[in-house]
């Protein structure tokens, strides 16, 4: 019987540790703190307080496709073809997928 | 299960289900399951107390700062060639506290007791921790200056590498120049706080200059072999926005300074100026010093760059221009809050027993105003490289601007607005 609890207590503790963030059951820590590094531009979790692009809750697909277009070139820009070209694109994807559950 | 309530559980569950919920609810109440003092509430110390509170609200943070509120480096050069003010560069710190519950003690750290886990400081009584973050920024060596070592020669030649009072003073000094007189920059050996600072600031000055005082100069006396950062972009600027106000000399010892007459002591020259600027060399706060975590050349903080776990002092984290820069890393704002959430994700990791990020991944853009609009960056990326146990440099990423321009100005506007809200807000 010891099991459920310590399950929902785990939920609870998930519950807890993400009030305010997104609501996923286990957070991928890696992504967070990737992604974590981007904020000193975009805003913390990808919403920008003005005047840079909002990234946070933008279309998964659309996020990977354009950081994959300043990585290779075909989309121009001041600086993200720079930052883009440190990424593998599994990483690329991995960030657009986080950045995609973040609020607005 | 959506209104599964607290008697439910317990009925269900019996005694031991209800001994559970009440661990759970202690943390649900956040009952701290320990305590992380960060020293130094600047681009690193701030950051990273925000973002432990973000991501492990059952961690309780202490951030011990003797400061007033948050002033921006970034930016203040910009006030010294006229174009923004001191009070848009401030930030309080009052938002950290009320909106992430970030304890805030004003006082100044003046020791750490690492085997007792304690720091003490100047006023208030002694705080212990379990993990303790040091973000102390930098010192000035005026030690290698003798003609600057009593407080009313630093009142006369000022560094203005700390923004404050000392960058509204330099802008008032520049203020009362005649036209025609001669503004003196000295810069330090690198590495040093913000590799393209001085050179931005020449341009703001002669940009100040050129509006109201275009028979006057500036004059930067490099000890470097040559410009260290945006060289191509700084002297395309400099010579086509301000040609014949800023002269340029590389490779300038300074020996000494005598500041009652303005005079720079270079190897082989003395030169006097109207307004003298001595942007002394550095090495890691006193905090840092104190706490035995210098470990480079008696001047930088040597750390793990997986966790910014001090390579000396076991349960230390350094971040900021304290530390001993990881290969191609510039000391600047930017990479310091980026330190500040690879030190709070591995601090949260290592006080809950997860695994720390075996491959963190962080990067840098420093903006530089060549005008009050237009502006040229660097950037670059950092992963980790597990064989050479650092941080390095992705080759084929970062890079500069192709020319000075007004769209990256702005973005370098919203850079500034964005990141003081990722540290403080």
């Amino acid at each position: 019987m010891s099991k459920p609890i310590h399950i929902l207590c785990a939920a609870l503790l998930g519950s807890t540790l993400l009030a305010g963030g997104p609501a996923a059951a286990e957070e991928d820590t890696q992504v967070r703190s990737w992604a974590a590094s981007c904020s000193a531009c975009h805003g913390s979790a990808g919403a920008s307080v003005g005047g840079m692009p909002a990234i946070a809750g933008q279309d998964r697909g659309k996020l990977a496709t354009l950081l994959k277009e300043f990585k290779n070139g075909t989309r121009p820009a001041t600086v993200m073809h720079q930052h883009a070209k440190g990424y593998t694109d599994e990483e690329l994807d991995r960030l657009a997928a986080y950045f995609s559950r973040q609020r607005p | 299960m959506t209104s599964f309530s607290r008697r439910d559980f317990i009925k269900a569950t019996g005694a031991a289900g209800a001994l559970s919920l009440a661990g759970c609810a202690a943390i649900g109440q956040r009952k701290p399951i320990a305590r992380v003092v960060v020293i130094g509430g600047g681009y690193g110390g701030a950051t990273a107390a925000k973002y432990i509170r973000l991501w492990a609200p059952q961690i309780e943070v202490v951030l011990v700062e003797p400061n007033p509120a948050f002033v921006s480096c970034p930016l203040s050069n910009l006030v010294l060639g006229g174009s923004r003010t001191i009070d848009e560069l401030t930030t309080g710190y009052d938002n950290l506290v009320k909106r992430h519950g970030v304890q805030l003690v004003r006082d100044t750290a003046v020791a750490v007791d690492a085997d007792k886990r304690q720091v003490r400081l100047a006023h208030g009584d002694p705080l212990a921790y379990d993990r303790l973050i040091v973000s102390p920024g930098i010192a000035f060596l005026y030690d290698q200056i003798p003609g600057l070592a009593t407080a009313e020669a630093q009142s006369r030649v000022l560094h203005a590498w700390k923004a404050g009072p000392q960058t509204v003073a330099l802008r008032k000094q520049l203020e009362s120049i005649r036209d025609g007189g001669v503004y003196a920059l000295h810069i330090p050996k690198a590495p040093y706080r913000c590799p393209p600072g001085p050179y931005e600031r020449a341009a703001q000055v002669a940009f100040y200059f050129k509006q109201h005082k275009p028979r006057s100069k500036v004059l930067v006396l490099d000890a470097n072999p040559d410009i260290t950062s945006k060289k191509g972009l700084f002297t395309k600027a400099w010579s086509e926005r301000y040609p014949g106000i800023v002269e340029y000399r590389p490779n300038s010892e300074l020996i000494d300074v005598d500041a009652r007459t303005l005079t720079l002591k270079l190897l082989g020259e003395d030169i006097k100026a109207d307004v003298l600027n001595v942007v002394p060399p550095q090495r890691a706060g006193d905090i840092a010093k104190q706490a035995g975590l210098i470990t480079a050349n008696d001047r930088w903080c040597g750390v793990d760059w997986l966790s910014t776990e001090s390579l000396a002092v076991k349960g230390v984290h350094v971040l900021g221009d304290a530390t001993l820069s990881a290969p191609g890393m510039p000391k600047s704002g930017f990479m310091a809050n980026n330190h500040a959430k690879i030190a709070a994700d591995a601090v949260i990791a290592l006080i809950t027993g997860r695994e720390v990020n075996p491959h963190p991944i962080i990067a840098n853009t420093c903006y530089s105003f060549v005008s009050d609009t237009d502006v040229v960056h660097v950037a670059s990326v950092h992963k980790y490289d597990a064989a050479k146990k650092t941080l390095v440099a992705v080759e084929g990423a970062g890079g500069l601007s192709s020319v000075a321009n007004d769209l990256e100005g702005k973005y370098a506007q919203a850079w500034a607005k964005n990141i003081w809200a990722d540290a403080l807000l």
